[in-house]
């Protein structure tokens, strides 16, 4: 018996392929091979014998067989190894085209402003482009002699010879949507209002199209005081710095009273904005308290409620946060301008993870 | 608005510093533009002494003169006709900028001597034109800044320039003592009173002055008064100085002390010729087509209702606008006029806006000066021509009255805190309205009759906040709401974002394209109408609203692929307009794509994009956007598409999500786009809202059953559309059959002319038992019977 284990493990270890191996194991466990016809020898034995030799063969049998199976799977890794030795690539082709999309600087920064106020339950309302002048002037306290009119660069729509009525406008801000939101949904509101304005303006920092984000708040005791912390808060948020300066310089818009145009903190060191500090002010939004004219005519009565109102540029505060030197880039679709202040589709800001990636 | 800092310092007592003055006029919402404070450039400039000056040897017109300085005596090389020994003179040493010439001055040899710095001419100092010589000094020390002497001995030369901002609502600012008023309630000087000391009327004027009935609403007042023997000629110079200062030229003395009350008082006015007038003056409306040449020699046309001044000879002035130039004022007049009238704000601005004249007097009119002040400013430019130019006074001309603009508001302290969020003392609110000429009666606080912009309650809290300093304000919290913030965008906002956010996951780059476009461009697009065309564009490539997104993608893409980007992948969300009252414009989202699938690779996988890329676009963004999955194509839709490559995405005939294809090739050739080019739109307000709000999903129904899939090819038509028979073939029985799809098409061949082959998989799910060879068999043949019936389809052998 030990000359049969030495003779197939020796056997075993030499083969050199599968067919090889498989021969062996019909020599030596095969139905007719020698271990099995030893085994049949077992029932001519004595008891006693058989108790001796019975374990035997089996552990032999055993033995012999996870020698196969273990030559097997080396043999079978032998001719594996020299198959992927062979399936060799070069890596460093280029992978299959997968194209990036971008969002514009629009859309991203309109959702970053959208999450800050939403955080702060404003809703978010629209309204038509072309406007009539009494949702764009009257009803923001500018009378048609006004000179804010004429300052402001009007887009009026043609109008057929025989029609009478005044042109409607492009609308030259988003404040429309202020009285529309007001007559919609009464007081108290909290709503803002993004979208496109025009000014027939063309040169190095105005173009004829550009985006706004106009903010209303209406309530029983709404003071300046509150308008200042919302800005503050929506800077600090916007611009994602600890701590900012704002300064509110008196003005005059015909909607509110009293006025102030908003000035940020910031320096410009290498051409580079920083925000929070340095002693540089920069101009970002106008803002006031609402005109009682103004509440009146969204339908609200001015002696119960009162409120502030805001507008922003939304190119600007995007130039001014992104670093992206020129607004009328933002109109001209430039793959190359798209895809270099683009944003990647899955980069949506929201207050969990931060605005910005 | 430009003033000096001596002009104010005559209006208000204050030893307050330009920087301190330029501070609170911002933060009173005068907004400072910018100081200019010519001190600043000259500091470096001393004066020096010219010890010796001999001719230059190598030059007939220059000198070597040797000039004593604080830093020794200098040699400089000096052109100046008047360089010569003995004079005191100006000098900039090496290192100076001397801004006049923009240069900053060096060391250097000229003609082979050697020169260490400069003598200054005026204008190289930008003081003056003045070019005829080096400065020579009466006196001064050497060593002294130079801006030192000047601000002792000609402050006029030195004085700061400060230009602000005026927003529309405050006329009073636009002159130089409300300026000053301001400033002095916020408790940086005291305001200068600026009394004045009549004129005795000497005698009747021989011009009278009416106002027409019809035109009293647009001039309730006028006033003047006729001297006679006045010396007309330049202005003393301090008053052409403080002019020049604020960029205006001195004409002559008549005409400067209207420009200078226009400035200084904000009293805009007019002086006539009397020798050149002919009777009376008339105030009166313009019956149309009257002409004058006016003060600027052009030649105006006025309109009907238009005001204007005439004696017998016609029109004489544009009301409140400009006056004639042939009864203008010259050096030679003797006999003057001069008006000083109150014009209504409105009826100017209509004027000036429809005469497209821009005066200084239009500007103040339509803002509206102080009606009240018409009389005295009249005394105040009398009394400043008597002075200077002599003559004698007529009795005072009036027509028509000051008119009432009486008026008080309620000064509710408490209202005013509770808006502006400052605790600002009832007594502070009230001082300050008294400080800027209001007069209280009780809580009524009276306006003074210079701020007509104060029309109620609302703009005297503006009043006092902007007084105690808004730059004071500290942020208050706005009560949040309780709570976990709500989400608050709608439906509609929800779907552009996932829409934008999707279409840019499949690789299109988003645009933000203007909302107006060339009318051929509009037009290709179903648009260009008169209904949707802008009456003043900027220019005829924005002439129309657009009815589609797709035109401004396709400039994009040619704009583009003039720079060499052939393929080009865009989209954008955003409005179009389908008519011109507001209201009429919808959202799209569309998007292209052009040229190739991407640039030559290595894996061979590159190949020019076609509609089956576009559809699988629009699908996923569709499917994104909440819309359902099971839909129709129709064909049929606009003329841009390719009339056999599209299809709208319809859940009936007439409500279209979306449409696919290609873009019809003229549309391409005229928009100037290489092809092919495959697009879509897609129209988000036709998606319909789902239906329930619910967030729970119904529950997965898997099956342990083996699903079986079998094979079927069709001969059909050629025209015969995949759907139809995918349909036909789904509906053979719905409970079983899980998925059909087409996995192969094969045309003509060997099937002939017009024929082709349609080979779909069809997956069966049994639910309740496994399926036998009978089963399969059985819907086997209802898919063929159904497929025949559906498309005239057969099983192809």
């Amino acid at each position: 018996m030990t000359d049969l284990r030495t003779k197939y493990l020796s056997l075993i270890a030499e083969a050199q392929d599968a067919a090889v191996l498989e021969d062996l194991r019909v020599q030596a466990v095969g139905k007719k091979g020698e271990i099995s016809l030893q085994m049949r020898e077992l029932g001519k034995m004595t008891p006693e014998q058989r108790q001796e030799a019975g374990p035997m063969l089996n552990a032999l049998k055993n033995e012999i067989n996870s020698a196969l199976a273990a030559k097997k799977e080396a043999l079978e890794d032998a001719v594996l190894n020299e198959r992927l030795r062979t399936e060799w690539l070069d890596v460093t082709l280029p992978s299959r085209g997968r194209p990036a999309g971008t969002l514009h600087p629009i859309s991203q920064v309109w959702e970053e402003v959208t999450a800050i106020f939403a955080d702060m339950g404003f809703s978010v309302a629209e309204g038509p482009q072309i406007e009539s002048d009494w949702y764009n002037f009257d009803a923001l306290n500018i009378p048609g002699h006004h000179p804010a009119r004429a300052e402001m660069d009007t887009f009026y729509t043609h109008r057929a010879e025989g029609d009478d009525r005044p042109p409607h406008v492009l609308r030259t801000h988003t404040s429309p949507v202020q009285i529309r939101s007001m007559e919609a949904n009464g007081a108290p509101i909290r709503v803002i209002c993004p979208g496109r304005v025009y000014r027939a303006d063309y040169d190095q920092t105005h173009t004829p199209m550009f985006h706004q984000v106009e903010g209303l708040a209406l309530d029983k005791n709404i003071s300046m005081a509150n308008l200042k912390w919302v800005l503050e808060e929506f800077v600090k948020a916007f611009f994602e710095v600890d701590d900012v300066e704002l300064r509110f310089r008196a003005s005059h818009f015909p909607f509110t009273e009293p006025s102030a145009e908003v000035d940020i903190r910031c320096s410009w060191e290498g051409g580079t904005l920083k925000v929070g500090e340095g002693d540089d002010w920069l101009e970002i939004l106008g803002s006031g308290m609402v005109h009682p004219k103004v509440i009146a005519a969204g339908g609200i009565d001015p002696d119960v409620y009162q409120g502030f109102a805001f507008g922003v540029g939304i190119d600007r505060i995007a130039m001014l946060k992104y670093g992206i030197p020129d607004l009328r880039a933002f109109f001209d679709s430039d793959l190359r301008w798209l895809r270099h202040y683009g944003f990647a589709s899955l980069d949506q800001p929201n207050l969990a993870g931060g605005l910005t990636r | 608005m430009k003033f000096t800092l001596s002009w104010l310092k005559s209006h208000l007592q204050t030893d307050a510093s330009v920087d301190e003055i330029a501070d609170a006029l911002t933060d009173l919402g005068l907004e400072v533009e910018g100081i200019e404070n010519p001190i600043e450039k000259l500091r470096p400039f001393t004066i020096g002494y010219v010890n010796s000056a001999v001719k230059h040897p190598d030059a007939d017109k220059l000198r070597v003169c040797q000039v004593q300085t604080d830093e020794g005596e200098k040699q400089i090389i000096c052109g100046a006709p008047n360089a010569r020994e003995g004079i005191t003179v100006v000098v900039a040493k090496p290192g100076v900028y001397v801004p006049g010439i923009d240069t900053t001055i060096g060391v250097g040899k000229i003609r082979g001597i050697e020169s260490f710095g400069m003598m200054a001419s005026e204008r190289e100092m930008e003081l003056s034109d003045e070019h005829d010589g080096i400065i020579e000094l009466p006196s001064g020390e050497i060593g002294q800044s130079f801006a030192d002497y000047l601000a002792e001995h000609d402050p006029a030369k030195v004085d700061p320039v400060i230009e602000i901002a005026i927003t529309p609502n405050r006329p009073d600012a636009l002159g130089v003592s409300g300026i000053a008023r301001d400033l002095a309630a916020r408790g940086l000087g005291t305001l200068k009173a600026r009394d004045v000391t009549a004129v005795p009327e000497n005698g009747a004027s021989a011009i009278g002055v009416s106002i027409d009935d019809d035109t009293l609403d647009g001039c309730p007042v006028f006033c003047g008064r006729l001297i006679k023997g006045v010396k007309n000629g330049p202005s003393p110079q301090w008053l052409q100085d403080q002019l020049r200062a604020i960029g205006l030229r001195p004409i002559s003395f008549l005409v400067d002390v209207t420009n200078w009350f226009t400035y200084d008082l904000n009293r805009p006015l007019h002086v006539f010729d009397a020798d050149k007038l002919a009777g009376n003056l008339r105030v009166h409306r313009a019956i149309g087509g009257e002409e004058i040449v006016a003060l600027d020699d052009k030649t105006y046309t006025l309109s009907v209702g238009q005001m204007a001044i005439s004696d017998d000879n016609g029109v004489q002035s544009i009301a409140g606008i400009m006056g004639g130039l042939e009864t203008g004022c010259t050096d030679e007049t003797v006999n003057v006029f001069v008006e000083s009238a109150y014009w209504n704000p409105v009826q100017i601005a209509y004027a000036g806006r429809a005469l497209k004249i821009n005066s200084d007097a239009r500007y103040r009119f339509e803002r509206g000066i102080d009606p009240a002040f018409t009389p005295e400013g009249l005394e105040h430019a009398v009394r400043m021509i008597v002075d200077h130019a002599g003559g004698e006074a007529s009795e005072v001309v009036t027509a028509g009255a000051v008119p009432d603009t009486a008026r008080a508001y309620k000064l509710d302290t408490d209202r005013v805190v509770s808006l502006v969020g400052m605790e600002i003392p009832a007594q502070t609110q009230r001082q300050t309205l008294t400080d800027l000429g209001f007069v209280l009666d009780g809580d009524q606080a009276n306006v003074p009759s210079w701020r007509p912009d104060v029309q109620g309650e609302a703009d005297l809290v503006e009043e006092v906040a902007r007084i105690a300093s808004l730059t004071k304000l500290v942020g208050k919290p706005l009560p949040r709401m309780a709570g976990i913030a709500k989400p608050v965008l709608t439906p509609m906002q929800k779907r552009l974002t996932t829409a934008r956010r999707t279409t840019a996951a499949l690789g299109y780059n988003e645009a933000v394209t203007y909302s107006f476009i060339d009318q051929k461009a509009a037009e290709l697009f179903g648009g260009g109408t008169d209904a949707t065309m802008l009456a003043n564009p900027i220019s005829s490539e924005m002439s129309h609203m657009r009815p589609n997104l797709l035109p401004g993608l396709l400039q994009a893409a040619a704009r583009n692929q003039a720079r060499g980007f052939m393929d080009v992948s865009l989209f954008e969300a955003g409005p179009a307009w389908h008519g011109g009252e507001p209201g009429e414009q919808h959202d799209q989202v569309a998007g292209i794509l052009v040229g190739r699938t991407g640039p030559k690779d290595v894996h061979g996988e590159m190949r020019p994009v076609d509609v089956y890329d576009v559809k699988a676009d629009i699908e996923a963004v569709l499917a994104s956007m909440g819309a359902p999955a099971k839909v129709q194509i129709l064909r049929g839709g606009s003329d841009w598409w390719h009339p056999g490559r599209h299809g709208q995405i319809c859940l009936g005939p007439k409500k279209v999500l979306g449409v696919f294809g290609e873009l019809h090739p003229k549309i391409l050739a005229a928009m100037g786009v290489k092809g092919p080019a495959m697009a879509f739109t897609i129209f988000p307000a036709e998606i319909p809202l789902p239906r329930k709000s619910s967030a729970t999903r119904p529950a997965l129904k898997a099956t342990d059953l083996q699903a079986v899939e079998r094979d079927f090819a069709f001969v059909v038509d050629a025209d015969v559309e995949a759907l139809t028979l995918v349909n036909a073939a789904a509906g053979a029985d719905k409970a079983l059959i899980s998925d059909v799809r087409v996995f192969d098409e094969f045309i003509g061949g060997s099937l002939g002319e017009g024929r082709k082959s349609l080979a779909i998989t069809v997956r069966l799910q049994p639910r309740d038992a496994t399926l036998t060879e009978k089963d399969i068999e059985a819907v086997g043949a209802k898919i063929i019977e159904k497929v025949n019936k559906a498309t005239g389809g057969e099983l192809r052998g």
